[in-house]
């Protein structure tokens, strides 16, 4: 029996090939990029060794330190909204909606899978101010508000961002939580609610507390993907206005390809995923410590 | 008398009735509320969610014109106006870069989703020194940015003259595919009984057999879902496309759209509506039918952020 689970060729032949791909396409550029931070240059021109000067530039660099800021900050509130709309609607389909939440759901969860560009593009147009007023800021005038130039302005570039993140992800969220929500077991509802908790009061002290590890992790996933966010940002400000909306992965793009500065650009995107690990790792540790000490 | 009367004789029908009354009261304040509460939040949620897309979808039928003269909300004079349509796809090439993402996602999904299958047979279900190790590897490849490997990708490719092809996009999307699948099909066939592979054994399979006849039948449905939610992030992927395509005749849909607007000089509403709607449409349909399994899919693959 265990001749035949240890069976070397058969490992080999049905690893190798993921493995390699893997290695070749995955794992040597990780640390071949690793390299090219102590170089300068780029693919076409050639590269020269510049030691620590690229750490050096990262150090003094306005522009790396905005992206970076950005990166943080929108990774931040972006974490934040998406998680809570996600839990308030997982809260709407469990409690609220109950058995008639599935329809709902489906809608809700179909703007997870439309194509970022395409989103973008549209909400574009929803947001539009010239030549002509989009959809958003008609309904603004509605109401006898002024229509806002919403991508002319750093502040508000950057809540359409998130507004249309929101939009996208909500549905996710909600789907995932309500995974959790669905595994709380009915007695402990009931016999908090005989014990007189109800409505905030119930999903404060009981709701909340049981569906924490489920929450932690949206919340990992969320900042996980969220520090990484791209295309959302190139479709719909192309960094914009000015280079206020840039995050770090938009200006190691920028720095590689349009300035041809491939060290520097592997310098960033460094930075880039010792952030994503830092904060996983974070996120990680402090859940468990909870966890233990409940 | 009988207006004196009536309150005396209410009184003590009124007395018992009040607890009765003041119960209905609460029911009444609550439900009725309640119930218009969740009708409101529910309808607000939905028309949040779908009044972008109808309005993504009156606005490719309308003329240019129309747009920018008309209010934002009003409807299209013409219904049946498909020459925005007619334009996105004639004019505008998405015809050419349709048939681009299709010859990169899925030689690239096949293939990601054979190998990545078979490693997750031998991590999962095969016994070796080191399988930990290996696993851990490929899960800490889902982490990594895309940022991370574009450079030395890009230089390997040039080096190697792949520029001008579709081969980078085939061969990266694979390897980018991989951890994903690694780690869900790993998953799945924890959750297959191990009696069922050593019974087989017993009938004198081997363990190649045992993957082909026995493994993979057991899996499909799995298999199916994981090539779904693989579909979606590489037929959405913009970064490593517009890396890796130098030129407009090898552009992904996704990259197409993003150049849209400057295929045409000015911005031609109608036509740049049209083919975000056509894009749309395409994830669309498949949403439409296999809704449940693509919400059950990426929420399992929830790790990749």
């Amino acid at each position: 029996m265990k001749s035949v689970f240890g069976d070397r060729r058969a490992v080999i032949l049905l690893l190798t090939p993921a493995l390699l791909v893997y290695s070749l396409v995955m794992l040597v550029p990780v640390v071949w990029s690793l390299g090219y931070t102590f170089f300068e240059g780029n693919a076409i021109n050639g590269f020269s060794f510049a030691g620590l000067d690229n750490f050096r530039e990262l150090l003094s660099d306005p522009d790396a330190h905005a992206a970076l800021w950005f990166t943080v900050r929108f990774a931040l509130v972006l974490t934040v909204v998406q998680v809570a709309m996600g839990y308030l609607l997982s809260l709407l389909y469990v409690f609220v909606l109950r058995r008639a939440s599935s329809l709902v759901r489906t809608l809700v969860f179909f703007p997870v899978i439309l194509p970022t560009v395409a989103v973008s593009l549209l909400f574009q147009q929803l947001f539009e101010y010239a030549p002509r007023n989009g959809p958003v800021n008609s309904l603004l005038n509605v109401f006898g508000i002024h229509s806002v130039d919403w991508f002319g302005s750093s502040g508000s570039a950057f809540w359409v961002l998130i507004i249309m993140e929101t939009w996208r992800s909500m549905g996710f969220y909600a789907v995932l939580l309500y995974a959790g929500l669905v595994d709380i077991p009915e007695e402990i509802l009931e016999s908090a609610r005989l014990d007189g908790a109800s409505g905030v009061r119930l999903v404060r002290h009981v709701v909340v507390p049981l569906s924490l590890p489920v929450l932690l992790s949206s919340v990992i996933f969320s900042i996980n993907g969220t520090l990484k966010i791209f295309d959302s940002v190139v479709a719909l400000t192309n960094g914009g206005p000015g280079s206020s909306t840039t995050p770090l992965t938009v200006y190691m793009f920028q720095t590689s390809f349009s300035y041809g500065e491939y060290g520097y650009g592997s310098t960033i995107a460094l930075l880039l995923t010792m952030l994503c690990l830092v904060v996983t790792l974070f996120i990680f540790r402090t859940s468990r410590r909870d966890t233990t000490k409940a | 008398m009988t207006v004196t009367s009536t309150p005396a004789h209410a009184r003590p029908t009124t007395r018992p009735a009040q607890p009765a009354r003041r119960s209905r009261l609460r029911r009444l304040r609550r439900n009725p509320l309640g119930t218009v509460a969740t009708w409101a939040a529910t309808t607000l949620l939905l028309l949040v969610i779908l009044i972008p897309l109808v309005w993504l979808v009156l606005g490719s039928l309308k003329t240019q014109n129309e747009i920018l003269n008309k209010p934002a909300f009003s409807l299209p004079d013409d219904w049946f106006n498909f020459q925005n349509y007619v334009d996105a796809v004639v004019d505008g090439n998405l015809g050419t870069y349709a048939r681009n993402s299709i010859v990169a996602v899925f030689p690239s999904l096949f293939m990601t989703i054979l190998f990545g299958v078979a490693a997750g047979f031998a991590l999962e279900i095969l016994v070796w020194k080191g399988r930990g190790a290996v696993l851990v590897s490929f899960l800490a490849g889902i982490m990594v940015p895309g940022q991370m490997i574009l450079l030395p990708l890009f230089t390997i490719y040039f080096n190697l003259h792949l520029t001008g092809t579709l081969l980078p996009l085939v061969i990266t999307y694979t390897a980018i595919g991989l951890p994903l699948t690694v780690f869900m099909m790993a998953t799945f066939f924890r959750g297959v009984p191990r009696e069922i592979f050593e019974a087989a054994t017993l009938d004198g399979a081997s363990t190649i057999r045992q993957f082909f006849s026995v493994g993979l039948p057991l899996v499909r449905n799995a298999i199916f879902t994981v090539a779904l939610v693989q579909f979606f992030f590489i037929w959405n992927d913009l970064l490593i496309a517009m890396t890796f395509t130098s030129s407009d005749d090898l552009r992904t849909i996704q990259v197409g759209l993003l150049n849209f607007q400057g295929q045409f000089g000015q911005v031609e509403y109608g036509p740049t509506l049209a083919a975000v709607c056509l894009n749309v449409f395409a994830t669309g349909a498949i949403y439409l039918f296999l809704n449940q399994r693509v919400m059950k899919g990426l929420t399992a693959g929830s790790v990749k952020g």
